[in-house]
């Protein structure tokens, strides 16, 4: 077995994994909170990757640092893309609250439709090419072919915004109050929590990682159009499922998996079946762990 | 509409102003700004700012003038709802029904002769959904289990004919049962390992196997030919006569109308079956209708068999219809649009179902005339739908005994044996 090549695989897979965890921890926190579906999450991932490349393109004719340039798209993606996740709260899923799933369920995927075809109307069909603003790092040097200086970004991004997330939710008075209006909303309402407030933070947060997911990979990748939110949208959620949802450490270990399954499996299987392999591990492993591998039972109650 | 007014006071003025002014910073760097990427210039279009602002001003009061009307209809008033009275007024003139019903049926007959060729693929199509989503409707109305691989089932059905006509040389009505039974065995397939996975997880599991078909189907050159598809398969044939393309499309119709009526046949007759019934129980409460005796494991595989069967009929058909198939049209988004037509129609209910069918699939149609905005409308419209009416467009209304005291005891006895 080339141990190279398997090195190769295996950080290919955490990268990969690393995006997948930034947008699942929306969804799984949104559904935590709201037991929704948030189909458009997958949209708003690629409205911030979208207009980061449009700040990063337009700034990049004024000749300015490329670091700088990528800090301030960066910022700017994150901040229209929490925009973003608050204001489609309140419009399409707010006045939903209460009524039956379902319609949230088709609301969001509406939404999802319309903030496609908003960007394919206001920008363009066509991949755009994203700008390439991150530096070479030096101390990469003699790793150079196993990890590239965007990978290595993405890994620090992510493992930071974990510690971060982590610490908001188990340590600050806003964590405790996500905590307990996903236990129970009712209550937590009873107990002084503004849970309108609440959702919007959810959507907030998730909104921003979702975002800088977008940037980072458009950074890796090197070009976008208006549909990478569709399935990158997907395997997030299924990322999410997979950790067992609503577990915020959950998403982070499902996207793990699911990035080292696809990775491994393209690397060694085939490379035609790359979604067939994170689909058929999904399944396998909920026939086993019906909610999750994270997820706690639910209770079974009339 | 005079409380409309209100909303021209200054103070409410301010208020969607400033949602104006949010909704201008929010499309700002999207709408505005268009960079060029190959001659490397920015192009800044202002006009779209002032268009956005003053269209969301006008949005933002409209909405929340609907939105308040909405929130202050009294759920316990006495008003009753159109529907309501419609059926009311219905069941007051006995004479409406068969009326109605013949009035209905003439304009189905002679559709296809007025209207040209073009209106009557449509209504196919529209006739398909109908299928489509009454199959679905199964599922997911009566039993209360969101499928989002429904497509899966459907692309079972359209990829049995092409194959075993091309290979094999069957015909369309040789392939019809084929296909619905294949996709039948399908759904049973997929819903034995599923039994235990409940809500969401039982949805992204059924989401995992329709892409997984998919994805199974255009790379699997040597079954499918891939994503190019299967093209030239044959109409279906009528006594082995040659049809123009004028009279197959007619023909099609009928056929697509006799399905619709034998799959509403079936339905309403399931419906108020035991097993429908059962069905409806699991939906309300899976260990309530377990503990009183419903066979959870039969229900759940047979709501996936029969909701299955419907799709994979409507697959042959479609295949026929379209005489080229490929992956591409099976996609999530298929799932999708099946589950909105179910949903915004009005879950569980047969007419609800129609009604959605019929908006989804002519709404995008004539909304051509908007050509390239239509699929944002499109978007628009289910947001909208849902929020001002998130029960769907007719509500299933569960059929209620009423006891007569007059005439109590005969009439007692006689429901009770039923």
């Amino acid at each position: 077995m080339d141990l190279h090549y398997f090195f190769e695989l295996f950080i290919g897979g955490l990268t990969r994994g690393s995006i997948y965890a930034l947008i699942a921890l929306g969804y799984t926190m949104v559904y935590g909170i709201i037991k929704l579906i948030n189909f458009a999450h997958g949209e708003i991932y690629m409205i911030g990757a979208f207009t980061a490349l449009i700040i990063a393109s337009a700034l990049g004719f004024t000749g300015m640092n490329p670091v700088i340039i990528f800090l301030i798209a960066t910022i700017l993606a994150i901040f229209f893309s929490a925009a973003y996740g608050a204001t489609i709260e309140k419009i399409a899923y707010k006045p939903l609250r209460g009524s039956q799933r379902l319609s949230a369920l088709i609301s969001a995927i509406g939404m999802s439709m319309f903030l496609q075809n908003y960007v394919l109307l206001a920008q363009t069909s066509d991949f755009l090419p994203f700008p390439n603003l991150i530096p070479d790092f030096k101390f990469l040097k003699p790793v150079e072919n196993l990890i590239s200086s965007t990978s290595f970004l993405i890994l620090v991004t992510t493992a930071v915004v974990m510690i971060l997330l982590t610490y908001l939710i188990k340590f600050t008075k806003t964590g405790k109050a996500m905590r307990a209006t996903s236990q129970d909303a009712k209550m937590a309402q009873l107990l002084g929590i503004n849970i309108s407030r609440i959702i919007s933070i959810t959507f907030i947060i998730g909104s921003s990682t979702a975002a800088l997911g977008g940037v980072l990979i458009s950074t890796h990748i090197g070009q976008l159009n208006f549909y990478i939110g569709y399935i990158a949208g997907i395997k997030a959620f299924v990322a999410a499922v997979l950790g067992g949802i609503g577990s915020i450490p959950g998403a982070v270990l499902g996207s793990f998996v699911l990035g080292w399954t696809e990775s491994f499996g393209t690397g060694y299987i085939s490379s035609d079946y790359e979604d067939v392999f994170a689909f058929l591990f999904l399944i396998i492993i909920l026939i086993f762990r019906p909610s999750g591998i994270l997820g706690r039972p639910e209770n079974k109650k009339v | 509409m005079s409380d409309i007014l209100k909303y021209f006071k200054p103070k409410e003025l301010k208020k969607s102003l400033i949602i104006s002014l949010w909704f201008m910073i929010l499309t700002f760097p999207i709408m505005v700004i268009k960079v060029n990427t190959i001659e490397n210039t920015v192009l800044w279009r202002w006009g779209s700012l002032i268009g956005m602002g003053i269209g969301s001003f006008i949005a933002a009061t409209l909405w929340r003038y609907l939105l308040e009307r909405k929130n202050m209809q009294n759920p316990l008033s006495s008003k009753k709802s159109l529907q309501i009275r419609i059926i009311e007024w219905a069941n007051a003139n006995p004479k409406i029904k068969p009326a109605a019903l013949i009035a209905v049926s003439l304009f189905v007959l002679a559709f296809p002769f007025l209207a040209g060729m073009y209106q009557t693929s449509i209504m196919t199509t529209a006739l398909m959904y109908i299928v489509l989503g009454l199959g679905l409707n199964i599922v997911v109305g009566l039993g209360g289990l969101l499928n989002l691989g429904y497509a899966a089932f459907y692309a079972v059905g359209a990829y049995t004919y092409a194959l075993l006509n091309y290979h094999f040389g069957l015909s369309f009505w040789v392939c019809l049962p084929i296909g619905a039974g294949l996709a039948t065995i399908m759904g049973i397939l997929l819903a034995i390992p599923v039994l235990r996975l409940r809500g969401d997880y039982l949805a992204i599991v059924t989401l995992g196997f329709g892409e997984v078909i998919r994805i199974v189907l255009e790379n699997w050159n040597g079954l499918s030919f891939g994503p190019s598809g299967i093209a030239n398969i044959p109409r279906p044939g009528f006594f082995g006569m040659d049809m123009k393309l004028q009279t197959a499309t007619i023909y099609i119709y009928f056929i697509m109308i006799a399905m619709v009526v034998f799959t509403i046949f079936v339905v309403r007759r399931l419906e108020n079956s035991r097993m429908g019934r059962a069905w409806i129980a699991m939906r309300e409460d899976e260990i309530a209708s377990e503990s009183m005796g419903i066979d959870i494991t039969k229900s759940k595989i047979t709501t996936f068999a029969l909701g299955a069967f419907f799709a994979g009929m409507v697959g042959v058909i479609f295949a026929a219809k379209t005489t080229f198939i490929n992956p591409a049209s099976f996609t999530l988004w298929e799932s999708l649009m099946i589950l909105c037509v179910v949903v915004i129609g009005g879950t569980g209910s047969i007419v609800g179902v129609i009604v959605g069918a019929f908006i989804l699939i002519l709404l995008p149609e004539y909304l051509r005339a908007f050509s390239q905005y239509r699929m944002l409308l499109f978007g628009a419209l289910l947001v909208i739908m849902m929020v001002f009416r998130p029960g769907g467009i007719v509500s299933n209304i569960r059929k209620k005994y009423k006891f007569e005291p007059i005439q109590a005891s005969t009439n007692v006895s006689q429901k009770g044996a039923e």
